[in-house]
């Protein structure tokens, strides 16, 4: 059964991707979402199930000395929680794709990224080792960065994906080093191995880089960096936003749903270690309310559809890892769950208005569409209410909880994750709305005035004409008819065919048309799910059937009550959430439909902080200062002085030009190549045996 | 047959296929078909008679199999074959290798075709001859011995700095070369005898190994190459044919490695021990430094040479950990890169045969053109940055922990190769495969020809096999890498007590 899980989406990405070009690509959509389906289908059946914990032994994958790496499920509440998060999410997103991607001609191989990309998100959550998890780990990495970069035609989707790439192995980095001390500590990589002994080595200490740490939060402090870098926290947050160069349907999937939880999973899975590093859950939650207060004021100043919904993204991470990190791992989990369905909704809901507007993706050309899209404004409607946390809808249940947990807390750093997330829950509810009434409402800021030829504008100049556009001092949102400084997706552009076909003709005359089926069926699923699973699930995830649901999933060390005193905070932190939510509504109300101006007013009257926050507060020019180009400009010191000048020059070429010289000067006549070589190894040979016999051969023992 | 056993098979075969192409005569083209084929059918037995060697060897025992031993210079330098579990892999991957490099010289070489494969079959004799020999002497023999065909390989069929490159090459290795024929003679003194069985139970004095580790690692860290004495890998491997390339990164390069553990570690433990540190600095500054060399190269196989050397910084940090996790990670890591940056090479190659350029700048979009041969190679450049599922990973993994148990700070340093070569590894990828296919006499480029299938394909497969399972080659070096550790420790903790019963006898 659980082979059957995990391995279908495999079975059907081989399909797809070996064979895509012979059975044409209907048939690999077919077969890759059917896959899918019957993998959920099992998952959501293995879920209602809820049977006891067990381990399934697939294979051994190594064994080096006393290190022993199996394949191997571990199946308890939290991988059936994943299961079914992954697999649902997964089979939406494929079929919603059918219809998005249908002038792609690419597509067998977007559906064969899409099933592998999900059979290694299967593996991660699965895993019975810390070495399987990574080879998940890896291995959903694999698939976004070829899923970023599907539009390989476009450099920036190009950057973006490298970009993902690189910035996860920094996290990796980290994790990977948290495996080698896990593995000398514990002398086992597998988690059967590992969590009965913790308690073992509860004081124990190590000794790394010179200081003398704590074993178990060192540990955990190098396994979170690589949560940090899947989860996009703060510091390496940077490729998630870029990340959405790939085509919509990969945003809701990947970058929202599923895969940039893998770190919040990570901790979760690992909470019997974590609880006893409490130090290294400090920095959980700081990190957590940093990251979830820092993407929400990014969020509040960007232009294109999917970044806000990204930004948006990373707070939402932010605000599980202060779950983790304030020990309320349920709370986290639920938010996972709940958020993979009202995110997922809202990327594919941009989706179809990106799909509308004819891969137009500046909310400042949009407007106006509630009379052409009825149906995907009132998806969107439900994902924001959902995200913003309206109450009764998903959001509500596990963003409060979280609050509240912020609050009842006791551990240090615990107040600033509650502000933090109390002042996001308030931009998120501003930026929320600022994207449905820019988007939505107001007046239509497209159609045949509005429209330069930009589609055929070679897709560099997009990307620089971005950033030129992001600095120039004159420009305030809201006037942007003249800038192109938007991503475009350009499905229509990566076959010459099809580019004749959709390159000319829908200028001016065509009106953003409603989604075929195959796109509002998913999105009207997603749609339940963002109302009603914290509805439905509540009790069983943080409420009184907790404890019979999760069993030992989730480690709660002996002084960790947080579950339950998240009850018995004062009822204005209760409320809190709900006032940010209405002082949101109300600010992005008066700023976009009474006062429209306001908005461009307040960018020319701030103009440091706007361009600040419109720049993502500089952390890319400043890694790109200080990490990427001294690490070029090194690597052409090290190849051009060191090995060309110092090594080869002090070396080889210097020996041979001083030989020259000898030779021409002692034996005039001798000019061949090999005998400059065999005098240079004799002249060695010389030196060596009389530097041997001058020091003689130390006798045995030397004393 | 003749009295000889399967492993002198291995050798003659191919001298006896380099004979016969000798023999040929005629009109040019008809010799250099006949060439090219002979060359291949001589290959392909050599594999099969290896896959026997291979089906006769017991993975289950730490010890010398398949031993013959002759008469030669004397009766303590002998003529004496055979192959435990550090060896058998590395035959193997020899054989292996050799076919697609036959298939891979089929059209690229038109001039001397004759003199070409033959001394590709020389070649592999010697290679083979220098993971069998169970005697120094032969093993010497047979180590300087294949610098021969490779200076000719260079130095004939190269590029424009052919000249430059071999003498370079050659210059470097032949001057390590000699302090290890000096050490070779040395321990010859002391013992009696060149036979490396006997060798290894040899115990040397602490001081005198001191001297012979350093002459052996002045040869072994130039074959490997290690950082600073890896100059001249990037200039060889860029003038070197493709075929040349391959041989040089997947079995030459596997040479130093081979020797650390057949020589340095169990016959010198001591030295090993206390030179380990010293390897560890060298290892990470390769790791790091010629990483971020490998970023800035303009020619692409001057960019996988440098990742060459950095992932030989993985080996030499591995084997010198002294524990199975490294060790076995090095080993297996030597295996995976041989089948990894030959099959990089044989790929430039695919694209230097239709453009005759390795210059980055002179590519890009050919996914559009060539999505077969896009795939093979981000297979492959995965499997280079250390992709879980991909066979580079599970060595360098090892490698990395086993040196994390060691030293972790060493350990530290070495992650950043991670990092790094997913930077070095992607933009080439990107530069060369992806973006928009503009350049003009790029258009009508053609993706892989079915000989090109043929020889990509298998190592496609191999790639990821052993990422996933790589169990055949990791567990035929458990034996012999749990009996290296036994005697080293046993070498070690006498030492010690030696050194701590000093002050007692004073």
């Amino acid at each position: 059964m659980y082979h059957a899980i995990v391995f279908f989406p495999l079975i059907g990405a081989l399909i797809a991707g070996l064979f895509g070009r012979f059975l044409g690509a209907r048939v690999c959509e077919y077969v890759t979402t059917a896959c899918l389906a019957f993998s959920a289908l099992l998952s959501w059946g293995v879920f209602i199930e809820g049977d006891h914990a067990t381990r399934v032994q697939v294979a051994t994958w190594f064994t080096a000395g006393d290190l022993t790496v199996d394949w191997a499920f571990r199946i308890d509440t939290l991988t059936r929680v994943m299961l079914v998060v992954v697999t649902t999410v997964s089979t939406l997103v494929h079929l919603y794709s059918v219809g998005y991607l249908e002038e792609d001609p690419h597509r067998p191989r977007f559906f064969a990224y899409l099933s592998l990309f999900t059979f290694a998100m299967l593996m991660l959550v699965t895993a019975d080792n810390l070495v399987q998890m990574f080879f998940g780990w890896e291995g959903v990495g694999l698939a976004s960065y070829l899923l970023i970069g599907f539009w390989y035609e476009k450099p920036s989707a190009n950057a973006a994906a490298m970009k993902a790439f690189i910035v996860n192995r920094v996290g990796d980095f980290g994790f990977s080093l948290g495996i080698f001390l896990v593995f000398v500590l514990f002398g086992s990589v597998a988690f059967d191995g590992i969590f009965p002994r913790v308690n073992e080595l509860k004081d124990a200490h190590f000794h790394f880089l010179g200081q003398d740490w704590h074993a178990l939060t060192l540990t955990c402090l190098l396994l979170f960096m690589g949560a940090m870098g899947k989860s996009a926290q703060f510091l390496l947050h940077t490729w998630l936003p870029d990340a959405m160069e790939g085509p919509t349907p990969v945003s809701a999937l990947i970058h929202a749903a599923t895969m940039v939880t893998a770190g919040v999973f990570m901790v979760a899975r690992l909470s019997p270690l974590f609880e006893l590093a409490p130090d290294a859950l400090v920095f959980v939650t700081v990190i957590g309310g940093i990251t979830a207060f820092f993407a929400a004021t990014v969020g509040l100043v960007q232009n294109d559809i999917k970044r806000v919904i990204a930004y948006s993204t990373c707070s939402q991470l932010g605000y599980m890892f202060v779950a983790l990190g304030v020990g309320a791992y349920s709370a986290g989990i639920f938010h996972l769950f709940t958020h993979a369905f009202f995110k997922a909704l809202l990327f594919l809901g941009a989706g179809s208005v990106i799909h509308a507007m004819h891969h137009e993706q500046d909310m400042r050309n949009m407007g106006s569409l509630r009379r052409y899209i009825p149906f995907t404004t009132a998806m969107m409607a439900i994902g924001t209410l959902a995200l913003i946390g309206f109450p009764f809808t998903a959001g509500y249940y596990s963003k409060d909880a979280i609050i509240e947990a912020a609050y009842a807390s006791t551990r240090p750093g615990h107040t600033l994750a509650f502000l933090a997330t109390v002042i996001a829950a308030f931009f998120t509810s501003f930026y929320s709305w600022r994207l449905f009434f820019l988007t939505f409402e107001g007046p239509a800021r497209w159609g045949a005035h509005a429209h330069h030829d930009d589609h055929a504008a070679p897709a560099v100049a997009h990307a620089s004409a971005a950033h030129e556009a992001d600095g120039a001092p004159g420009h305030t949102e809201g006037v942007a008819h003249d800038d192109r400084g938007h991503d475009v997706e350009p499905a229509h552009r990566s076959d010459l065919v099809a580019d004749d076909h959709h390159g000319h003709g829908h200028h001016g005359d065509h009106t953003p048309h409603e989604s075929p089926l195959v796109m509002t069926i998913p999105l009207g699923v997603l749609a339940f799910g963002a109302l009603f699973a914290g509805l439905i699930f509540k009790d069983r995830f943080i409420g009184e059937g907790m404890e019979a649901f999760w069993g030992h999933a989730l480690a709660h060390g002996p002084d960790n009550h947080i579950m339950h005193d998240i009850h018995h905070v004062p009822a204005l932190v209760s409320y809190a959430p709900f006032i940010m939510l209405v002082l949101g509504f109300v600010l992005a109300f008066v700023m976009y439909i009474r006062r429209p101006k306001l908005p461009a007013e307040l960018a020319a009257q701030q103009p440091v902080l706007y361009r600040f926050l419109l720049n993502k507060w500089y952390v890319d020019e400043l890694y790109d200062r200080i990490f990427v180009r001294p690490a070029k400009d090194f690597g052409l010191f090290l190849w051009k002085q060191v090995d060309g000048r110092a090594i080869d020059g002090a070396g080889p070429d210097g020996i041979a030009a001083r030989v020259v010289d000898v030779t021409r000067g002692v034996v005039r006549f001798q000019t061949g190549y090999v005998y400059h070589y065999a005098f240079v190894m004799l002249i060695g040979v010389a030196g060596i045996l009389s530097w041997y016999l001058m020091a003689g051969l130390p006798k045995p023992g030397g004393h | 047959m003749f009295g000889l056993g399967l492993l002198s098979g291995l050798l003659i075969v191919p001298l006896c296929g380099a004979a016969f192409i000798l023999t040929l005569s005629g009109d040019e083209k008809a010799v250099a078909k006949n060439a090219r084929w002979a060359a291949l059918a001589t290959t392909v037995v050599t594999f099969l008679l290896s896959l026997v060697a291979w089906n006769r060897y017991d993975a289950t025992s730490a010890s010398f199999q398949l031993v013959e031993s002759h008469a030669w210079l004397a009766e303590t330098i002998r003529f004496k074959l055979g192959v435990d579990g550090f060896s058998m892999p590395l035959v193997l991957l020899t054989t292996f290798l050799m076919p697609f490099c036959i298939g891979a010289s089929w059209h690229s070489i038109e001039t001397r075709v004759k003199e070409y494969f033959i001394a590709f079959l020389v070649l592999e004799t010697t290679m083979i001859g220098v993971f069998q020999a169970l005697d120094l002497v032969l093993f010497y023999l047979f180590f300087e011995a294949g610098l021969i065909p490779m200076f000719l390989i260079i130095g004939i069929w190269g590029g424009k700095r052919r000249i430059y490159a071999s003498f370079k090459f050659f210059l470097y290795t032949l001057l390590g070369s000699v302090l290890m024929l000096l050490a070779i003679m040395a321990m010859y003194w002391q013992a009696g005898t060149t036979d490396i069985p006997t060798l290894l139970q040899t115990r040397f004095p602490v001081g005198m190994q001191w001297w012979l580790w350093l002459a052996f690692f002045a040869s072994f860290a130039v074959k490997m190459p290690m950082w600073p004495v890896h100059t001249w890998l990037p200039d060889a491997h860029v003038e070197a044919p493709t075929a040349g390339s391959v041989i040089l990164a997947g079995i030459l390069l596997k040479m130093g490695g081979y020797g650390f553990i057949r020589i340095s570690l169990p016959m010198l433990p001591d030295a090993s021990h206390t030179f380990a540190p010293l390897v560890f600095a060298l290892s990470v500054i390769a790791i790091i430094f010629t990483s971020l060399t490998a970023l800035m190269q303009t020619d692409i196989k001057k960019l996988i040479a440098y990742s060459s050397v950095a992932h030989m910084g993985f080996v030499t940090l591995g084997l010198f950990t002294l524990n199975e996790q490294g060790i076995q990670g090095a080993l297996f890591l030597m295996i995976s890169h041989g089948i990894v940056s030959g099959a990089l090479f044989l790929g430039v190659g695919v694209v230097y045969d239709r453009m005759h350029t390795r210059e980055i700048a002179a590519y890009g979009g050919l996914v559009k053109r060539m999505p077969l041969y896009a795939v093979a190679m981000m297979v492959f450049t995965m499997a280079n940055v250390g992709l879980p599922g991909t066979s580079g990973f599970v060595g360098e993994f090892l490698a990395m922990m086993g040196a994390f148990k060691a030293n972790p700070t060493v350990a530290f340093f070495s992650v950043f190769g991670i990092i790094l070569s997913a930077g070095y590894a992607l933009w080439l990828y990107a530069r060369v495969i992806y973006g928009r296919l503009e350049k003009p006499n790029l258009q009508g480029i053609l993706d892989l020809d079915n000989r090109e299938k043929l020889i990509l394909a298998p190592l496609v497969a191999l790639t990821i096999y052993y990422g996933v399972h790589p169990a055949p080659i990791l567990d035929v070096f458990a034996p012999s890498t749990e009996a290296l550790m036994t005697s080293m420790k046993a070498a070690l903790s006498n030492t010690q007590t030696a050194a701590a019963a000093l002050p007692l006898a004073r």
